[in-house]
C-alpha cells in the first residue's frame, strides 16, 4: 500500500477498497461491518431510541489527550449518554485529503476503535471519500449514532424550576484551552479531557434523583450550554465563580491569552440541572466515577432575570454571562 | 495561583473600598459634597473595573470616566477606509494585523468583509511572526498594519531591525502608533469634562517611565497614579489618586511597583527611538493630536507601507456611522448607555463601532460586566 492517501482511494476501485479493508475494517472489527454491505441490519436493540449525528473537523488532529477519531467516539456517545441513552451502533464517514499520510489514518482509525470498544459500541457501518489536497484538512469524521434510553428517562431544560441546582462533572476548559496551546505553540501543560460519559451519565441516573437536563458543554462551553438551559426553561440560571472548578494552567493561560474559561469547549464534561434535595446523592454517585470526581454545585436555577445567566465573581459583583458572540476559537471539535 | 488571587481578594477589596469612602465623604474633609472625575486612560483598566465591579462600588461623588486607551478604538476610521481601498486594490498582498482589528467596521466596509471577499489578512499576536510569513511568501508583498501604544511599538521596532538585518525585501509596516501622554494632554486641554485626576496605564509605563506624567502636575496642577491591573493594584491606585486629591497633593505616584519605574524600559526606549520618530496622528472621535503619532524614521524608509504603496486618504469618510457614539465615549463625554444604539443596535454580536469591538473597548466592558 501506498504511503499517502492518493485521490484514487476514494475512487472506489481497487485502492478504495483496500483502504477499507485493511485500515477501518480491520481497526473496527465488526462482523456487521465486515460483511462490507451498504447498509449495517440490526433488530432494534431497544424500545426508545436515541439518534444522534456530528462531523468532526478539529485543527490539530494529534492533540494533548486524544486525536480526532477518540473525539468522534466520544463526541456522539456523550451525545447519546446525555439524553439518558447508552450507546449501541455508530456509523464512521471519512472525507480525507489527498496526500494525508496513510499511517496518520491509520493511527486515527486505531484510536476510534480502541476507544469504541471501551464504550461498549459497534462501529457498523462507513463511508469514505477522498478530496484533492487543499480542498480539506488531512481529514473530516462523521459520526452518527443509535442508542437505548433509559427506561423511564426523559430529561428536557425545560423541566428545570427555580431553585434546581447546577452541577457541573469537573474542571472546565481543559480541551479547548489544550487545543489553543497546541496551535499556538505554547508550552503550557494541558491535557484535552476527551472522554466518554456514557458510564457517569448512567450512575447519575441510577440515583433516581430527580435529574431535570443533563448536556456536555462541548463549543461555546459551559457558558452556552447554561443560556439554552435558562432561554428553554424561561427562568435565570445563576452561577458562582469561586465554586466552578478550574485548573491552574487553564486559569493562568486565559489570563495571558484573553480568554474566559466559562467560553472554553469540553469534550468529556457533563453540566446538570436537578432537584435540590437529590444532589447530595446524585453528587456521590459521580464521585465514585474518575471522570466526576470534581463535580461540584456551581449554582441554582432562579426565578429571574428571565433567560438570563447571572454570574457572582470572585470579588462579590455580578455580571451577566453572554452567549458566546462570534468567532472566538479556532477549529476545536 | 500566584501574581492573581492574591490580588483578587474579595477582604482586602472590601477595606479599601471602605477607605476610599471614608476619604471622600469625611464630613469635614475637603472632599465632602464634591464631585471627584477620575479618568483611566487605558482600556485595560476601563476592563478591570468593570469585570470586577469597581465603578458601581465607588462612592456616588466620584466618577471614573473612561479614556481613550484601546488601541483599536482610536483607529480613525480613514485609516480603516484606506487600508480597505489597499486590499481590494492590492490583491497579492498579505495584509498582517492584531485580531480586534478584524471587525472594526469602517465607513463601508470591514477587514472581516474583506477577507469573506478573497483579501489574504492574517491575524498575528505578535508582529515578528510577520517575519515567517513574509519568509515563507517570497512572491508576496506582506504588509503589518500596526496600531497600538508605546507597550506594542517596540516589538514592532525590533522586527523592523530584524527585518533589515535578514535582508527581507517584501515587509512594510504602516504604523498608526499613538503614544499616551500626548492624548492625555489634549483631552485636559480640551476641558469638554471635569478630570481631577488621572490613573496612568501599568504596562505603557513600565516602557516610558512615570517621569512622562510629570507635566500633568507641574502644568496642570493634576495628581496622577501609576497603577497595575488586577482588582486590588486598580483600588489601591485609586486610594492613593483621592488621598492625594483629599491633602491637595498634586503629585505623580506609582502603584504598580513590581513593574513600572521612574525611568522606564530603557532598551525598549532606545529600539523605539531607533526605528521611529514623533509624528501628529488622527484618533478616532478627537481628532489630529500633535506629537502623537509614531512614523518611520527615513533610514528605514524602506519598511514603510506609507512610502511603498499608495495608500494615501482619497475617498475615506472622517465622519462616524450613523448614531455611533463611539468619539463621544472615547472622550469620555458620554458613558456607553448613554448612547443610543448601545446594547439595541450595537452589541458584540453586531457592533456599530470599535469600542463594541475590541476586548479592550469601553462599550465592550460595559456591555459584559455592568448590565445586571
Amino acid at each position: 500500500m501506498e504511503d499517502r492517501i492518493l485521490l484514487a482511494h476514494g475512487s472506489g476501485g481497487k485502492l478504495s477498497h483496500s483502504l477499507i479493508e485493511e485500515v477501518f475494517v480491520k481497526s473496527f472489527d465488526d462482523a456487521l461491518l465486515a460483511r462490507m454491505d451498504d447498509q449495517a441490519v440490526f433488530l432494534s436493540p431497544g424500545a426508545m431510541l436515541a439518534f444522534t449525528t456530528d462531523s468532526y473537523v478539529i485543527s490539530p488532529i494529534f492533540f494533548p489527550g486524544g486525536d480526532i477519531g477518540k473525539l468522534a467516539v466520544c463526541g456522539t456517545v456523550n451525545d447519546l449518554a446525555v439524553g439518558g441513552a447508552l450507546p449501541v451502533y455508530m456509523s464512521a464517514s471519512f472525507i480525507i485529503e489527498e496526500g494525508a499520510p496513510l499511517d496518520d489514518i491509520r493511527r486515527i482509525a486505531g484510536s476510534m476503535a480502541k476507544t469504541a470498544r471501551e464504550c461498549g459500541v459497534r462501529i457498523v457501518t462507513g463511508d469514505t471519500k477522498v478530496v484533492e489536497r487543499g480542498k480539506g484538512d488531512t481529514v473530516f469524521i462523521n459520526t452518527s449514532g443509535i442508542g437505548v434510553v433509559r427506561d423511564g428517562v426523559e430529561l428536557s431544560p425545560s423541566f428545570i424550576r427555580p431553585g434546581d441546582a447546577i452541577i457541573i462533572s469537573g474542571t472546565v476548559g481543559d480541551h479547548g484551552m489544550a487545543i489553543l496551546t497546541k496551535r499556538g505553540g505554547l508550552e503550557i501543560p494541558v491535557e484535552s479531557d476527551c472522554a466518554p460519559l456514557h458510564i457517569l451519565a448512567a450512575d447519575i441516573l441510577s440515583t433516581g434523583a430527580g435529574v431535570k437536563a443533563m448536556r456536555d458543554p462541548t463549543r461555546g462551553g459551559l457558558a452556552t450550554v447554561l443560556n439554552e438551559f435558562a432561554d428553554t426553561a424561561d427562568c435565570s440560571m445563576h452561577i458562582v465563580e469561586t465554586l466552578i472548578p478550574v485548573r491552574d494552567e487553564v486559569r493562568g493561560a486565559c489570563e495571558i491569552l484573553g480568554f474566559d474559561p466559562l467560553y472554553l469547549a469540553n469534550e468529556g464534561k457533563l453540566v446538570l440541572v436537578a432537584e435540590r434535595q437529590g444532589t447530595d446523592e446524585i453528587l456521590a454517585a459521580m464521585r465514585k466515577n474518575p471522570l466526576g470526581r470534581n463535580a461540584a454545585i456551581i449554582g441554582y436555577a432562579a426565578e429571574g432575570p428571565k433567560k438570563k445567566v447571572i454570574l457572582t465573581t470572585a470579588m462579590g459583583n455580578r455580571r451577566i454571562v453572554e452567549k458566546l458572540s462570534g468567532e472566538q476559537l479556532p477549529r476545536i471539535c | 495561583m500566584k501574581y492573581m488571587d492574591e490580588f483578587r481578594r474579595p477582604a482586602p477589596a472590601a477595606a479599601m473600598v471602605e477607605a476610599i469612602k471614608t476619604l471622600s465623604a469625611g464630613r469635614r474633609g475637603r472632599l465632602a459634597g464634591r464631585e471627584i472625575g477620575i479618568m483611566e486612560i487605558c482600556g485595560t483598566h476601563t476592563h478591570s473595573i468593570s469585570r470586577y465591579g469597581i465603578r458601581a462600588a465607588m462612592p456616588q461623588n466620584i466618577r471614573l470616566i473612561s479614556g481613550p486607551g484601546c488601541p483599536v478604538c482610536v483607529t480613525s476610521q480613514p485609516d480603516i477606509d484606506r487600508l480597505i481601498h489597499f486590499v481590494r486594490r492590492e490583491k497579492k498582498a498579505i495584509v498582517a494585523t492584531f485580531g480586534d482589528m478584524l471587525r472594526v467596521p469602517g465607513s463601508f466596509s470591514s477587514l472581516e468583509r474583506e477577507r469573506a471577499e478573497g483579501a489574504e489578512i492574517r491575524v498575528v499576536y505578535s508582529p515578528l511572526d510577520c517575519l515567517d510569513i513574509a519568509a515563507a511568501n517570497p512572491s508576496k508583498e506582506v504588509m503589518f498594519y500596526s496600531v497600538g501604544f508605546e507597550t506594542t511599538a517596540p516589538t514592532v521596532a525590533a522586527t523592523i531591525v530584524e527585518a533589515r538585518r535578514k535582508g527581507v525585501k517584501n515587509l512594510s509596516v504602516l504604523s498608526l502608533h499613538k503614544l499616551t501622554p500626548p492624548a492625555m494632554r489634549a483631552l485636559v486641554d480640551a476641558g469638554d469634562i471635569n478630570i481631577d485626576g488621572f490613573i496612568a496605564p501599568g504596562h505603557v509605563t513600565a516602557v516610558i517611565g512615570a517621569r512622562a506624567y510629570g507635566f500633568l502636575s507641574e502644568e496642570y496642577g493634576l495628581p496622577c497614579v501609576v497603577a497595575g491591573f488586577e482588582p486590588l493594584d486598580a483600588l489601591a491606585g485609586l486610594w492613593m489618586l483621592v488621598k492625594q486629591l483629599s491633602e491637595a497633593r498634586r503629585d505623580i505616584e506609582i502603584q504598580y511597583k513590581r513593574v513600572v519605574t521612574w525611568e522606564g524600559n530603557r532598551k525598549a526606549q532606545a529600539v523605539l527611538n531607533d526605528v521611529f520618530t514623533e509624528a501628529d496622528a488622527m484618533w478616532r472621535g478627537i481628532g489630529v493630536i500633535p506629537g502623537s503619532g509614531l512614523k518611520i524614521r527615513e533610514g528605514f524608509a524602506a519598511f514603510d507601507a506609507e512610502k511603498r504603496f499608495d495608500i494615501g486618504y482619497d475617498g475615506c469618510v472622517v465622519e462616524e456611522a450613523h448614531g455611533c457614539a463611539c468619539g463621544k465615549v472615547l472622550k469620555g463625554l458620554i458613558t456607553p448607555p448613554e448612547c443610543p444604539l448601545f446594547q439595541k443596535a450595537c452589541r458584540p454580536d453586531a457592533p456599530q463601532g470599535p469600542c463594541m469591538v475590541s476586548s479592550e473597548g469601553t462599550c465592550a466592558a460595559y456591555y459584559r460586566y455592568e448590565r445586571v
